[in-house]
């Protein structure tokens, strides 16, 4: 099937598009102009349910801010205010608070299947980058937002989050007051507080115009596959719409499902008991954690016993993404026909899961064997980084692959066949 | 006659109208709360009534109280004023006709809001045309009685629900 | 391929999930014990306030309780939510007195009226401490939710309404046999089973009979607990029946939706699936 224009039959669409051909973008974006690849599984749906939950965010966000005071004697109550009084406001309360944890789980499953279908892979690199860019954004707003309600965990997340800079300390000039700078005073206040709400609402916009970028990057080669082969052939591809359309729409629904138990049923359950206190200066929470999704990199972050090594490090874990292009040498896209990686990378989600594990508990608790927590989050963050500066450039250069289809249609013909 | 594909199609229409209708409940559900929360909150809702104690407005003047947020003028009027108010109640100017004796309970407290009906500015006491109340913004004037006698403002200044609890003491609201 | 995806994703969730739990649980503290699971009419899907528990407990509150602990958030007029009649929460809110300035700049004194929220019992937190004995009695208007421990497995989780029944009976009169090793009880501090480091600076706050419930119900330490608790926790959350309410709905109607969606996505998908579109001599 080939690429079909936008061309309307109706003399009042006709006189705007051919003003505003706003509607042909459109169309060409998510439309029937738009050709896919016609064996995307539901792994795919994640991307589109990513963009979803960044307009619920934003959507309830907006509405939350027309009840929120950021001011340090007013901010925990009118978050209560919102939970009490406001029409619905505990509704939008808990889809906001919620969905943050359900934005970053949508996330962390469309990061690991670019991972496993190579979608990092010449010649989407670029789009690789934009996708960490986002993510980095993503980790900002979400930090920030969850200092707004000012309770325990939010005061007490935003000072050690903010002393990770104070590891900078021996940059001449800048390096003594970058915690200050940051905080605007001598410790987290009401400066903090306006900034990062500022900041809270102004890096989703933000955020929205990379996404246009990433979308925009994505258009240009197409979507990649589960086979990691090129889409070229007559058959291999079919518009977005409405196949993908009606396939996006039955995987948000169930997704919402999911997310709407949690709003429903267990608002709490990925918060912390400590934010329903309000914050106070002169205690520290007995245990303190950050939220779920920040885990795995406050575990390298404590594996590593110095102060600058370790936010070193936690920087590194990420922005180490930047190189997956280059540090995979396959000629395969798709782990599908790369076994050996495949199970490297399971053993690298499991690694990953532990290391949040390891993230909620106390550095010294003793675990299995009799060693300490830190042992185990040594070993599991040498595995992280590892896995890609040894297993990846070694085992996607030597190992030996399985015969990959010529085309997506043989592969559906084949598939269908064998019933 | 119909052919296999012609129920085939007819049973797919059905089923896109369907989950298409659902679709549109499922937009429109999500919009209510969104368009609901920006009504007044509960607390805002049960801000109730405010108590005047009648003994600080001398005879021939005017005290403006908070309700809900909005003015409420209260009028200790004379007896040339009620005489006044009750003179005017068939004017043939009278945009809103009102008799007096209708907006008041007891002829010498007058008690209304203080919210001008054009375009919600707050009437200077005392003044304009007619003896009564008038408006700077865009040149209403009310008369001792607050209806309208002059001017853009379509409706007389409304009264306000109050009860006296004795006789020194009214309750609004 | 698409199956040994799948069997690899779920062993992942799988560990996952039995590593987590073990994070999740309570603090394994020495000396310190987990609180019992009482049962509860607002637990579950289904879960409603238990009005005539938390009118009880509202009166433990007002006589007892609010003597050193603040209820800032909750207003007179949401008693409404729990049973109360208009009348019955202005009853309730005269019982108070404000202070406010008149305009004169005079210091005034009112009764309070149901749009007014719950006195603290002290001007501010350092009045609190020193009535205290230097602790600082707790604002109790989210205190079950702040008091709430949930874990993956239910049976692992503590609910804030359990810390509170427990707390409140979980007192000795000497430091008892199942004490952390050497444990003194310092100057000023009570012994509890439930509190982190079992020393509590707060005295033994209920004793049987100290409040007459007009219901007739035995007013035992326990049962006075318990409804304290169910008036806290409507208190920290009162829209939690509102919320599971709503809940149902969406979630009936969704799994509509997502069937009419399942069966549209398969219909669309019909011809396309099994490569009918597909000229195999033009691959």
């Amino acid at each position: 099937m080939a690429s079909r224009k936008f061309e309307p039959t109706n003399p009042t669409v006709k006189w705007v598009e051919d003003r505003l051909p706003i509607l042909g973008l459109i169309y060409s974006s998510v439309g029937g102009g738009y050709d896919t690849p016609r064996n995307l599984n539901y792994w795919w749906n994640f991307g589109s349910l990513a963009g979803f939950m960044l307009v619920v965010q934003i959507v309830t966000g907006i509405v939350l801010v027309m009840h929120y005071v950021p001011d340090i004697n007013l901010a925990f109550d009118s978050v209560q205010h919102i939970r009490r009084d406001v029409n619905y406001g505990w509704l939008m309360q808990s889809i906001h608070a919620n969905g943050a944890s359900m934005f970053f789980i949508v996330v962390y499953i469309h990061i690991l299947r670019g991972f496993y279908f190579g979608s990092y892979k010449s010649p989407r690199e670029i789009l690789w980058f934009l996708g960490i860019i986002i993510y980095l954004l993503m980790m900002a707003t979400g930090f920030m937002g969850y200092v707004l309600p000012w309770g325990q965990m939010s005061f007490w997340g935003a000072t050690v989050i903010t002393n990770f800079f104070s590891a900078f300390d021996f940059i001449p000039f800048i390096g003594d007051g970058l915690v200050e700078w940051l905080w605007g005073g001598f410790a987290v206040d009401q400066p903090t507080l306006n900034r990062f709400f500022s900041l809270h609402y102004l890096l989703p916009f933000v955020l929205v115009g990379v996404v246009i970028l990433h979308i925009w990057a994505l258009h240009i080669p197409g979507s990649t596959n589960p086979l990691g082969i090129d889409a070229n052939g007559p058959y291999d591809k079919v518009p977005f719409h409405p196949y993908y359309t009606a396939k996006d729409a039955f995987g948000l629904g169930v997704f919402v499902i999911f997310f709407a138990a949690f709003v429903f049923y267990i608002p709490d359950f990925l918060g912390h008991p400590d934010n329903y206190i309000k914050a106070d200066r002169l205690k520290t929470p007995a245990h303190i954690v950050p939220e779920w999704y920040y885990l795995p990199f406050y575990a390298i972050l404590r594996a590593i016993p110095d102060k600058l090594l370790g936010i070193v490090a936690m920087f590194a874990s990420i922005l180490i993404l930047f190189a997956m292009p280059w540090l995979d040498g396959s000629r395969i896209r798709s782990m599908r026909f790369r076994p050996l990686s495949q199970i490297f990378f399971w053993i690298f989600v499991i690694n990953g899961l532990f290391l949040g594990y390891l993230g909620s508990i106390s550095p010294d608790d003793i675990l299995w064997f009799g060693f300490e927590a830190i042992v185990y989050a040594q070993i599991s963050t040498l595995y992280y980084f590892a896995y890609f500066l040894v297993v990846m450039p070694v085992v996607s250069r030597m190992e030996t692959t399985l015969p990959v289809p010529t085309s997506i249609a043989a592969s559906v013909l084949e598939a269908n066949k064998k019933g | 006659m119909t052919t296999h594909d012609d129920v085939v199609e007819e049973r797919r229409n059905f089923l896109y109208l369907a989950t298409g209708a659902a679709g549109a409940v499922a937009v429109g559900g999500a919009a209510w709360p969104l368009i609901d929360q920006m009504n007044p909150s509960k607390d805002v809702l049960a801000l109730s009534s405010i108590e005047v104690d009648l003994t600080k407005i001398p005879e021939g003047t005017s005290a403006v109280f908070l309700w809900r947020k909005n003015p409420v003028f209260v009028r200790h009027r004379t007896e040339a004023e009620i005489a006044r108010a009750r003179a005017d109640d068939n004017a043939p100017d009278l945009v809103d006709p009102e008799a007096d004796e209708d907006r008041v309970q007891r002829p010498e407290w007058l008690v209304m809001s203080g919210v001008c009906t054009h375009f919600g500015c707050i009437p200077l006491d005392q003044q304009g045309d007619f003896g009564g109340w008038f408006c700077p913004c865009h040149g209403s004037h009310y008369d001792i009685s607050g209806r309208i006698r002059r001017g853009p403002a379509p409706a007389n200044l409304p009264v306000m629900e109050y009860t006296f609890l004795n006789d020194t003491t009214i309750k609004i609201g | 391929m698409m199956r040994n995806i799948k069997i690899k994703g779920l062993l992942a969730a799988a560990i996952a999930f039995t590593t987590m739990t073990n994070g999740s649980q309570a603090a394994t503290e020495e000396g310190l014990k987990t609180p019992e699971r009482n049962e509860y009419s607002s637990t579950g899907v289904f879960g409603k306030f238990d009005h005539a528990s938390i009118q009880r407990g509202l009166q433990v509150y007002i006589e007892v309780c609010s003597a050193c602990h603040s209820l800032d958030l909750v207003a007179f007029r949401t008693l409404e939510d729990v049973g109360y009649s208009e009348d019955e929460v202005k009853a309730i809110a005269i019982e108070y007195e404000y202070t406010e300035l008149d305009e004169d700049g005079e210091e005034t004194f009112r009764t309070g009226i149901p749009a007014d929220y719950f006195p603290a019992p002290f001007a501010n937190d350092n009045q609190a401490k020193a009535s205290n004995n230097g602790a600082l009695p707790p604002d109790f208007s989210t205190i079950v939710k702040a008091r709430e421990h949930l874990s993956f497995l239910p049976w692992n989780s503590v609910y804030g309404e359990d810390y509170i029944v427990a707390l409140m009976t979980g007192y000795e009169d000497e430091v008892p046999a199942d004490a952390p090793e050497g444990f003194v009880l310092s100057p000023g501090t009570y012994y509890n089973h439930y509190f982190s480091g079992n020393a509590i600076a707060m005295a033994p706050p209920l004793f049987d009979d100290m409040v007459s419930y007009a219901d007739g119900t035995p007013a035992t330490v326990h049962q006075m607990a318990y409804d304290v608790a169910n008036f806290l926790a409507w208190a920290s959350d009162p829209t939690m029946q509102e919320r599971k309410e709503l809940g149902l709905r969406v979630m009936l109607f969704m799994i509509v939706f997502v069937i009419l969606l399942y069966f549209t996505n398969k219909r669309v998908w019909a011809k396309v699936k099994k490569g009918e579109d597909i000229d195999p001599s033009k691959l």
